[in-house]
């Protein structure tokens, strides 16, 4: 948008905020830009290094390639430098840079030469940018070095002056986030004088083309659009600095470019120029693509084609969008306005000239139809459309619709045949023109096209006057004929396209239905097995590949762990690093992507707005070289988004999980603490106050008196060492899952330890004991149940009244234990029967003694630790009774 | 037994301990000896000469079970662990290394000075006493022979081999393991099923309530003993 009033246009600030950002955790990279080899730029960077460690900055040589010229050499002195590494490559050894040396030794600046090259297979990345990139991303700053012809916008020119192209490319975005550009120039008579006096390096091998290179004309034209390049640069630094500070000044009407690309080879030129175009306009750009009903339908050659045009449109920086659509046309005209698109870059046709006149030319209806956008058209004319040589599509099996239409011709012409002596010729043409119309529907245009030119020559030959010859008497029937080939040929038209437009409706509608089943069905797990159980039967269904997922072990930790993959995949520890790596910076890698290329799977980022979550992993397809769709990949995108949103809302679900548990125990620690500071001090009131009445004691008391208070604090000690044995088991069943000591016990011994640990308390008390004499041995941890029983002999002392007995029942029920404890006390308030196994519960009777609230909550712990079950219920004839149910087999008791 | 001249060592590293037990043991006639710690306790094992000690499991530096084997390389005086809830390893540990008896703290004083009576009274004995009679239970270990309020039991090897090692070691706690090794042999340590069932025959057969055993005492997690008192 024009931004006349002078201020600043929110995006762009935001922009200069971000990048600003950006670059304050990232290191800042230095490019030393040249036109061509031998202008100096290695030793330029050289210089600044030295100049900068005499500064005092920790600064190392990632790689520096002097070619052994000796005034460069000389700048390597006293510069840290790090090993390369050696990769073996079909039997030559290649050193490359080590990045990972590099990272680990986390210098502030590192030196890396020749950012454009090509790194060795098996590398980290193909390209060693990319390796620059880990470097910024890890906040070290890099010096570096590019030639001009190496940039991907500018390949196709340099290769237009120079007649050598260049394969080692560089997107112009690494040039664009470059902190600044230092131009390394050298007038080019200078450079050919080096190059004579041999001080430029040259590969033996290409030395004919070099000299071709080196011409002056060539290096001037370099040089030109190297300072071309710098200079738009500083301009465009220029303006942002101006915008920022709301400086007023000439805006530029914000433009916008769009350019049309299809599947064909000669887009990539489209693209190339647009992004030239758009650089010289400081111009944002798109990169439209139409799918109609014809590109539905593409061999898998153009697929791959058009998805590596997109991919290059977005390497250059474009925004690249796929659109479906009726017409190319329309829908470009609606996109470009809708987005405000300023100016629409098509190519020039290549089909022969009847083509267009037939079928009119895209880039004329775009003229036409473009209004205020105005339409740049590039020619396509300097490489030859290779597409001549692709077979057919679908060339066998193609006459069969044409038999068919022959044969349903010859019918209509024998039912002509018959009917002849009863209908008028003209009527008889509705019988063909009925047989056209089918053919049409159904068989095709081709088919229909002979139709309809077989049945005018077999209406003319058999039905017209004069029979059986090609001559017309009367030349209405010209119109006869004119009317069944246009309708033949309109209805099969409409036919073919409805066909296909419903095919890639089909298409389309099968991704969104995948889509929709696997949100719907995310929608409706529980819990992340379920959630991954759910993608990976998508993602095997939906593209017919072995899928891994990979998740942090817990939220917010740093490890990757695999959560889940298909049964037949292998996930060796590289593949594993590969994942991690994209977790770590949320981007896509692995299998046909930029970044390690060599591993087996696709790895793709699942992320949500608050972050990575995990990784997709998707395998290669079985069939080698099939590569996935542009409509795949997206489709696939999809999914990563929807698994990432899904994984998060579990995520979100357990932390709130979490947050309630926390509470719950903080409410229960609370509440613990409050009843164990009541609990303690009680006793302890009792026995300092005891102790202190003695202590003070000068003769007034008596000795039943003091006898009293003594007896009193002895009391008020056992109540204490309860609690206190009480809270210590407490935390001992809270501390984890409880380790039993399991052994075959006799439960008459069992009953008897417990009783005779009670001892004197039970001295006045009349305790029946019941216990069968064909009691199997039963598996429990003595010390631990032996306390059970004594926690619930005790209560029964505590509640019933001491003239009534206390019951202990044993008897074996199926494969369970059963012992019972009961008193013929006031029993349980039947409300309270499912809470007394709670902490803290206590029976409120006036003047009970009150127990912790604990012991009962105790027995639970270590009964259900030994896989069994107590319950509480009140007898019928009064009184409380707790039963406690043991598994006789050790198999049946649980360790949790 | 003239307890004035009982010679009582109290090992333990809480000073508030030591001085309860020694103002509560000199009160009933014993001289006490005090030591904080494991070097200390073997050194005045050597110099006190006591005739008893009082030792607690849970000592900084050398642990109680390891004192206890050092003293019993070359002594064999009575030794009464002092442990806490839930040291049941600890506790078998000290009663296979040859202490004579336990008690948990927190203990009362009154339990204290009968298991000292016991394990004294065990010390003074001639070894080998032929005949044990608690209550209406006596066992002739020399002609093995047992009877119950006058009636002969008839027990079967294993349940008389039992009987005779508790008896032969009345008042002591005797671990499961050293029962097990005593009674059945070497390699039967864990077979403790065997144990419980000759155990529970043996109760049948000699108590009069085998619920509420009064002969064979249980000490939950550690093992058996056979009581030499019957009072409550």
């Amino acid at each position: 948008m024009t931004n006349s009033s002078g201020r600043r246009d929110p995006d762009q600030l935001l922009a200069a905020i971000q990048t600003e950002e950006q670059q304050a955790g990232r290191g800042r990279l230095l490019v030393f830009l040249g036109y061509a080899a031998g202008v100096g730029k290695t030793y330029a960077m050289l210089q600044a290094a030295q100049q900068r460690q005499a500064e005092g900055l920790d600064l190392v040589v990632g790689y520096a390639e002097t070619h052994g010229r000796a005034e460069t050499d000389a700048l390597l002195a006293g510069l840290e430098i790090i090993p390369r590494r050696q990769v073996a490559y079909r039997g030559a050894l290649l050193s490359e840079m080590d990045v990972d040396a590099v990272l680990a030794r986390r210098p502030a600046l590192a030196l890396v030469d020749e950012l454009a090259h090509t790194n060795a297979p098996g590398s980290r990345h193909p390209k060693r940018y990319q390796d620059v990139e880990d470097l910024l991303a890890a906040g070290i700053d890099v010096y570096t070095t590019l030639n001009i012809q190496h940039l991907e916008s500018l390949n196709d020119i340099v290769a237009q002056i120079t007649g050598v192209i260049v394969r080692e490319t560089l997107p112009d975005s690494v040039l664009d986030q470059a902190s600044e550009i230092r131009l390394v120039d050298l007038p080019p008579v200078e450079l050919v004088q080096r190059l004579n006096d041999g001080k430029v390096y040259v590969a033996e091998q290409a030395s004919r083309a070099v000299e071709q290179f080196f011409r002056l004309g060539n290096l001037t034209a370099l040089r030109e659009i190297s300072l071309r390049r710098a200079a738009e640069r500083v301009d465009d630094q220029m303006r942002s600095y101006m915008q920022i500070r709301a400086i007023p000044g000439p805006w530029p009407a914000a433009e916008r470019l769009l350019v049309c690309v299809s599947a064909s080879p000669l887009s990539e030129r489209l693209i190339r120029a647009a992004r030239r175009l758009a650089d010289e306009l400081n111009a944002g750009w798109f990169a439209l693509n139409v799918e109609t009903a014809a590109t539905a339908t593409l061999a898998p050659a153009d697929r791959d084609q058009l998805a590596s045009n997109l991919a290059l449109a977005e390497t250059l920086g474009a925004k690249t969008i796929t659109l479906p659509g009726q017409s190319v046309v329309e829908t470009t005209i609606d996109y470009a306005r809708a987005h405000n698109v300023t100016k629409i870059i098509a190519g020039k046709p290549l089909r022969p000239r009847w083509h267009e006149l037939l079928r009119g030319s895209v880039v004329d209806q775009l003229i036409r139809r473009s209004g205020p956008i105005d339409v740049y058209v590039v020619s396509s004319a300097a490489t030859p459309a290779p597409s001549g040589a692709r077979p057919p599509a679908a060339a066998p099996r193609a006459w069969r619709p044409y038999a068919w239409a022959g044969a349903l011709v010859a019918g209509a012409t024998l039912l002509s045949q018959a009917l002849a002596p009863r209908l008028d010729p003209t009527n008889l043409a509705m019988i063909y023109l009925a047989m056209v119309v089918l053919v049409a529907v159904y068989l095709g245009r081709g088919p229909a096209i002979v139709a309809s030119v077989l049945s005018a020559l077999l209406f003319d030959y058999f039905f017209v006057a004069p029979v059986l010859s090609f001559a017309i008497a009367d030349t209405q029937y010209l119109l006869t004929f004119g009317g069944l080939l246009i309708v033949g040929l309109v209805i099969s038209t409409l036919t073919t396209r409805a066909r296909q437009q419903a095919d890639a409706a089909m298409q389309r509608e099968t991704e969104t239905a995948a889509l929709y089943d696997l949100s719907r069905d995310l929608a409706a797990a529980l819990g992340r097995e379920d959630i991954l159980r759910t993608v990976m039967q998508h993602v095997a269904s939906t593209f017919g590949r072995e899928v891994a997922i990979f998740l942090p072990e817990q939220e917010g930790a740093d490890e990757l762990t695999v959560a889940a993959t298909s049964e037949r995949l292998d996930l060796p520890a590289d593949e594993l690093a590969v994942a991690d790596w994209v977790f770590r910076r949320g981007q896509p890698a692995g299998r046909n992507t930029d970044t390690l290329p060599a591993a087996n799977l696709r790895y793709l980022p699942m992320k949500t707005a608050r972050g990575v979550v995990g990784v997709l992993g998707v395998a290669g397809s079985p069939e080698p070289q099939r590569h996935l769709t542009p409509a795949q990949r997206r489709l696939m995108d999809a999914f990563a988004n929807q698994v990432a949103l899904s994984v998060e809302r579990d995520n979100l679900a357990q932390q709130a999980r979490q947050a309630v548990v926390l509470q719950v125990t903080e409410k229960l620690q609370a509440a613990l603490l409050n009843s164990i500071s009541h609990d303690l001090r009680t006793p302890l009131v009792s026995i300092t106050g005891a102790l202190s009445a003695l202590l003070a004691d000068a003769g007034q008391l008596d000795a039943a008196a003091q006898r009293a208070l003594v007896e009193n604090a002895h009391e008020e000690t056992e109540r204490l060492n309860q609690l206190v044995g009480n809270l210590l088991d407490m935390t001992r069943l809270e501390a984890g899952p409880l380790a039993l000591r399991l052994e075959p016990c006799d439960v008459q011994d069992l009953i008897g330890a417990a009783l005779g640990q009670l001892g004197a308390r039970l001295q006045q008390r009349e305790v029946r004991v019941e216990i069968p004499a064909d009691m199997p041995l039963t598996p429990l941890d003595f010390v631990l149940v032996v306390q059970v029983l004594v926690n619930l002999l005790d209560n029964a002392l505590k509640y019933a009244p001491p003239d009534q007995p206390i019951d202990v029942r044993a008897r074996v029920q199926g494969l369970q234990v059963e012992i019972e404890v009961a008193d013929r006390g006031p029993g349980l308030p039947p409300e309270d029967l499912g809470r007394v196994f709670d902490r803290f519960y206590r029976l409120q009777y006036p003047g009970s003694l009150g127990g912790t609230g604990l012991g009962l909550s105790i027995c639970r712990g270590i009964v259900e630790a030994h896989g069994g079950r107590i319950q509480a219920r009140n007898r019928p004839e009064g009184g409380a009774s707790f039963t406690i149910t043991l598994p006789l087999s050790i198999k049946d008791i649980g360790h949790g | 037994m003239a307890e004035s001249q009982v010679r009582v060592l109290v090992v333990d590293d809480e000073r508030p301990i030591r001085r309860f037990l020694r103002t509560s043991l000199t009160a009933h006639g014993y001289t006490v000896f005090e030591a904080a710690d494991g070097p200390e306790a073997l050194a005045a094992v050597v110099d006190q000469r006591p005739d008893l000690v009082i030792l607690d499991l849970g000592l900084p530096g050398m642990a109680g079970v390891q004192v206890t084997r050092r003293l019993r390389e070359w002594s064999q005086l009575p030794i009464i662990i002092l442990s806490v809830r839930d040291g049941e390893e600890d506790k078998i540990a000290a009663l296979d290394a040859g202490a004579d008896d336990y008690l948990t703290k927190p203990f009362g004083i009154g339990e204290l000075l009968a298991r000292m009576r016991v394990a004294l009274r065990r010390a003074a004995a001639p070894a080998g006493e032929p005949l044990y009679a608690v209550g209406e239970l006596v066992v002739d270990l020399a002609r093995r022979w047992v009877t119950v309020a006058g009636q002969e039991v008839q027990l079967t090897p294993t349940e008389f081999d039992l009987l005779r090692a508790l008896a032969s070691n009345a008042g002591k706690v005797l671990t499961h393991r050293h029962l097990l090794r005593q009674v059945w042999g070497m390699g039967y340590e864990t077979e403790s099923h065997l144990l419980r069932v000759n155990i529970h025959n043996l109760r049948r057969k000699i108590e009069p309530d085998p619920s509420r055993p009064t002969y064979i005492v249980t000490e939950p997690g550690v093992g058996y003993r056979l009581r030499t008192e019957i009072a409550m």
